[in-house]
């Protein structure tokens, strides 16, 4: 049985579609990632399957119960970091593990999950005190007390400097390690890159492309390009000469490579050309490359910093 | 529920804020308008003093005690200062009718029996407790002695007999700490719900505690337990300071104990509610002043509702405040219960439904 099912989940709120028959599952130990710029409907879709939203049409399934109807229950099981994650200003981490621990009626030990977020540095600061990155950890730690079989995290790294995020992305390696299932939504191509067993890129409320990276790639993208500075005389020999795709952008000629027999084709032709020509490289769509595609470079979507 | 209450004191005290409105605040409230109202002519002591003989030996005491009330002049701050009582009132009820303990009264057979050697009482009321009333039958007691030494048969035929006046004197500060108590259990509470009713909103709290077992129940009571609290800490304070620093008149009963429990129980539903139908911090502290200024003035807790206009009294008598300040008036000072008990029924009644209303409206989560 999936960890998580979602068919034809559907959420409006006004006159907005923010969520538009979306369906997908995700499998027990893996990570799972929400891929889209801001307003693709990531965080309603993650809110609803928390049990802390209820949705218009459709079915939800999260360890085998409806998340709306059985939120009490199913909240004993998961684990959340809400996006943007606040909490009160003035316990310490240790304090606010010991805290969430006893309103799931657990007895944590809250150095061991400090450890395990990697954030027994700063126990004893208080929460307003906190670095961003440290209060993110804080969040992961309070996720984690009730020992959950799935975790939702919602954007945990978005406004973390560089080092910060890799911390998170550490924590998340972890927990992939324990056997939980996580799913997470992130507008960080590279986040999901590094992190997620499988990606759904979404758009508009709707899911636009979903799998693995290479998946993605090898479907949306265009493949391997050969990529060679020259001018017209170089595109127009290749054209005549030979049976490749070719395209100009200004003095830019690409060679469209579907098999190891164009590369070879391609350069013996350029050197019998004996036209002008510099700056050859070999380049391939990469996750962002199909993103943008996708998404348009209208999004507000872009790789890390 | 314990472990939220513990959390969320500690961070109530780490708060400075939250310390400061919670604890400090109502006592410098009380130095401050103890420190007004109880100095000027309040100092002044005035002495009843009701002459029921009509012989002449009644009024050369009268004239003998006011002998020593030389400083009675209008610019003076202390001291003593007589005040006939007509012979037809009745003593007692002239005294509380005039919030005054000290008093003075000569019987009507004083010249007689004084002439015969017979012996005969003054009697002094006065407030065992008050520092003003020890001067007062001191005065007497020389002026009597001077009267035995004077006295024909030089027999100690003149005495004293001491009774406590059937009201104590009220004075501002009386009425002042109740009212201060009431305002305690006002601002803090509802200052604070309001607050975090929205700000743990905005701040996705609330979405973080939705995902544990705690319930919304259990949430705010463990908000009101603290409340109740720190209203017991501050009452003490105040009484302390009232009775110390400005020698209030407070008698500590069980049924103090029940506007303690209750207050906060109103204020801080009031403020969950308030906060609650607010949509954002800035609407909820708006709306929060206007249920909590008014009802700050106008429940007696400055200014006695007594002394309001007429239209105003009818305006505070739907204030729940004015039910909490006029039952701790009733039982720290006139411990008058039968009314309280009423007082305390009613804010429970109003308390217990608006706590059910918070905790209707108020949502962990959004639909």
């Amino acid at each position: 049985m999936p960890a998580i099912e979602v068919d034809g989940l559907k959420k409006k709120y006004g006159e907005l579609q923010a969520v538009d028959g979306i369906s997908f599952s995700v499998g027990e130990g893996e990570v799972f990632s929400l891929l889209g710029p801001n307003g693709a409907g990531k965080t309603t879709t993650i809110e609803i399957l928390e049990g802390l939203r209820d949705r218009d049409e459709g079915t939800t399934q999260v360890l085998g119960m409806d998340p709306w109807k059985s939120g009490y229950e199913l909240h004993k099981k998961i684990g959340v970091i809400p996006q943007g994650f606040k909490f009160l200003d003035y316990p310490t981490p240790r304090e606010a593990i010991v805290y969430y621990g006893a309103l799931f009626g657990r007895k944590v030990d809250p150095d061991e999950l400090l450890r395990r977020v990697i954030l027994d540095d700063a126990e004893n600061i208080w929460f307003q005190n906190l670095s961003g990155g440290q209060k993110q950890k804080l969040g992961m730690a309070l996720s984690l007390v009730n020992d959950p079989e799935v975790v939702f995290l919602d954007e945990p790294t978005t406004g973390l400097d560089p080092q910060a995020r890799r911390a998170v992305w550490e924590v998340v390696r972890r927990l992939k390690g324990e056997g939980r299932t996580v799913m997470l939504t992130t507008h960080y191509l590279e986040e999901a890159e590094e992190l997620a067993d499988r990606v759904a890129i979404m758009n508009h409320g709707r899911i636009v492309a979903i799998g693995t990276t290479a998946e993605i790639e090898s479907k949306f993208g265009t493949g391997q390009r050969m990529v060679v500075k020259g001018g017209q005389g170089l595109f127009a020999y290749l054209q005549e000469n030979t049976k490749l795709d070719v395209r100009r952008d200004g003095e830019t000629v690409t060679i469209v490579l579907r098999d190891k027999e164009d590369a070879l084709v391609a350069l013996g032709s350029i050197e019998e050309s004996g036209a002008e020509w510099g700056d050859l490289t070999v380049k391939r769509d990469s996750l962002e490359d199909v993103f943008l595609k996708l998404v348009g470079e209208g999004g507000t979507a872009k790789g890390g910093e | 529920m314990t472990a939220d209450l513990k959390v969320y004191g500690r961070s109530n005290l780490r708060s400075k804020e939250g310390f400061f409105f919670t604890l400090v605040f109502p006592i410098i409230l009380i130095l401050l308008f103890g420190a007004i109202f109880s100095s000027g002519g309040i100092s002044q002591t005035k002495v009843y003093v009701q002459n029921l003989d009509v012989g002449p030996i009644g009024s050369s005491f009268v004239s003998a005690l006011n002998s020593t009330s030389n400083y009675c002049s209008s610019n003076s701050t202390s001291g003593l200062c007589l005040r006939p009582v007509p012979s037809d009132q009745n003593f007692t009820q002239f005294l509380t009718s005039n919030s005054a303990s000290d008093g003075v009264v000569i019987p009507a057979n004083f010249s007689a029996a004084y002439q015969a050697g017979d012996k005969v009482n003054v009697t002094v009321y006065g407030n065992p407790t008050s520092t003003t009333s020890a001067v007062v039958s001191g005065i007497v007691a020389v002026i009597v002695n001077g009267f035995n030494v004077h006295g024909a048969t030089g027999v100690h035929s003149v005495g004293i007999t001491s009774k406590t006046a059937v009201s104590s004197s009220y004075k501002y500060i009386d009425f002042l700490v109740p009212g201060l108590i009431g305002f305690a259990a006002l601002t803090s509470p509802m200052f604070a719900l309001v607050n975090i009713s929205s700000t743990y909103r905005r701040d996705k709290v609330f979405k973080l505690l939705s995902l544990t077992p705690l319930t919304k129940t259990e949430w705010l009571l463990a908000k009101i337990i603290w409340y109740i609290g720190t209203t017991v800490v501050s009452f003490f304070l105040m009484t302390l300071v009232g009775v110390y620093a400005f020698g209030a008149h407070i008698t500590l009963n069980w049924g103090i104990g029940m506007f303690l429990v209750l207050g906060p129980f109103f204020f801080v539903s009031l403020g969950m509610l308030v906060g609650t139908v607010s949509n954002s911090p800035e609407a909820a502290s708006v709306v929060g002043n206007l249920v909590t200024f008014p009802m700050m003035f106008l429940s007696g807790t400055f200014f006695p509702v007594a002394s309001m206009p007429k239209y105003l009294q009818t305006v505070a008598h739907v204030l729940p405040l004015y039910y909490m300040i006029e039952g701790l008036n009733d039982v720290m000072i006139y411990k008058n219960f039968g009314p309280a008990y009423f007082d305390a029924g009613l804010l429970l009644i109003i308390s217990a439904v608006v706590f059910a209303l918070a905790v209707k409206f108020f949502r962990w989560r959004e639909d």
